[in-house]
């Protein structure tokens, strides 16, 4: 579904993405993982065109999304974004964040952009939050709301960029019992995160990133019990530590 | 001072309409509102084609920006009044080439505000718009202006209050808004300086303050309305 075709990308001489080839099927889920600055965040927004690439090609059901005289605005709103930093708009509620994109973007009408939009809000455990601002929730209530608005737009790729790591700890399993419920939809995913918990448990494959490149793909099964890699035996040795 | 209101207050109020033009205390207001009416869709552009990542378009704004407020408005007033007819042939009226002058200022002031609130606004409010699949134009419109512009309202307003005030510069070219003729009021009554010029601050100040007031208002009925952390 998701193929990379030598992705390359520099910030000035600094090389962020190297060669990266690889793909990611239908209904897979993808956990990429790996120490700060090693590209994974680059990597992701590469996907929904919110960084540009520099060589190489990106092919998503088929069209390569970063040729010109694509309608980025077309793919996006056919992708799910997560961020870690949630980004709900503040001067909608819940529910008008999630109604936002598809009444303006003419996929539904009012009516029913809300009838889905609370259905959504009450798919992530917060329907009697809808009329709240986002200021008034919690972070982990702030990121449900944020899938629900990615999931407005039906997307059919959800992309996860640390969606837990700006969360006190305490509201990291919301989160990620959201997420899990995703899956279990057979949405396709591709989540950057730390959550080595949830990696192991819901990832069809892990990809370990140092340096802007993909040092290691494999099943959790792998991953974990066997990692090859010098950099990924140190970076999960260094996570067990703490 | 009683006396003196008694004599000359539809003077001050209207100047000499409906004699003729329409002036005093009724054109600064008109003048003032006009200009901000014209300004702000202009400022909202220009403000927008500030933050543009199109060389192109943002540094001629960005000049323009510039040289507008590094100039005094008295001497482009002075400049739009005698060079202007000199070059274009047409005579303007003192109205209109006040007007002008204004809109030019309040415009470039206001895009000022917008650009410096569209800056402030966290990226990720742009992003999250755009990774929805909204255009650069809908996400300004639906998420980054309504933020942008309740952050800048108090800004605004300040605008607004300056361009009543700087009507008053209008006197020099003899335009007949509530300070001329407060002292052609003066000219003819001439023993009473001080109430004839008290009565103009005090005009000045409820205007001013008034809408410092109703700005408040506002603001805080919108603070229930929150905006992005920064």
């Amino acid at each position: 579904m998701i193929v990379l075709d030598n992705v390359n990308k520099y910030y000035g001489d600094y090389h962020a993405l190297v060669g990266i080839t690889e793909r990611v099927e239908k209904n897979d889920v993808l956990v990429v993982c790996g120490p700060s600055g090693s590209g994974k965040s680059t990597l992701i927004r590469t996907l929904n065109r919110l960084e540009a690439i520099d060589g190489g090609r990106i092919v998503i059901d088929g069209r390569d999304i970063h040729a010109k005289g694509v309608d980025v605005n077309a793919l996006r709103a056919g992708i799910g974004f997560v961020f870690q930093q949630f980004n709900l708009f503040p001067h909608l509620t819940a529910l008008e964040n999630c109604m936002l994109a598809p009444v303006r973007l003419k996929r539904a009408s009012k009516g029913e952009a809300r009838e889905q939009a609370m259905a959504l809000l009450d798919q992530v455990g917060l329907a009697h939050k809808a009329d709240a601002y986002p200021n008034a929730l919690s972070g982990g209530q702030q990121q449900r709301v944020a899938i629900a608005r990615a999931l407005a737009m039906r997307p059919a790729i959800m992309l996860f960029d640390e969606p837990t790591s700006a969360l006190d700890p305490e509201m990291v399993g919301e989160v990620l019992q959201v997420m899990r419920a995703l899956v279990r939809q057979g949405m396709t995913m591709v989540c950057v995160t730390h959550e080595m918990g949830f990696a192991r448990d819901v990832a069809d494959r892990i990809w370990f990133m140092a340096e802007g490149a993909i040092l290691e793909k494999a099943t959790p099964g792998e991953f974990f019990a066997n990692p090859q890699h010098p950099r990924a035996i140190q970076f999960l040795a260094d996570r067990n530590r703490h | 001072m009683l006396e003196l209101i008694d004599t000359y207050w539809l003077y001050f109020l209207v100047g000499q309409y409906p004699e003729g033009p329409l002036g005093g205390l009724a054109l600064t207001i008109l003048l003032s509102g006009a200009a901000l009416v014209l300004a702000m869709p202009l400022g909202l552009m220009l403000g927008i084609a500030r933050v543009s990542t199109h060389r192109a378009i943002g540094l001629p704004v960005g000049a323009l920006v510039q040289l507008v407020r590094a100039v005094p408005l008295l001497l482009v007033l002075f400049w739009v009044y005698f060079f202007l007819p000199a070059v274009t042939g047409i005579k303007t009226s003192q109205t209109a080439t006040m007007l002008i002058v204004l809109v030019v200022f309040d415009s470039v002031y206001l895009a000022e505000i917008v650009a410096a609130g569209i800056r402030a606004l966290p990226k990720g409010q742009l992003e999250s718009a755009r990774s929805l699949g909204l255009g650069y134009g809908q996400a300004l419109r639906h998420v980054v202006l309504p933020q942008t512009l309740r952050h800048g309202l108090p800004s605004i307003v300040n605008q607004l209050v300056s361009t009543i005030k700087a009507t008053s510069l209008g006197y020099i070219i003899g335009l007949s808004e509530v300070s001329f003729v407060a002292s052609q009021i003066n000219t003819l009554v001439f023993t009473q300086a001080v109430e004839v010029y008290l009565i103009l601050a005090l005009t000045y100040f409820v205007l001013c303050f008034g809408l410092s007031r109703l700005a408040f208002l506002l603001e805080r009925r919108l603070q229930r309305r929150p905006v992005a952390a920064t």
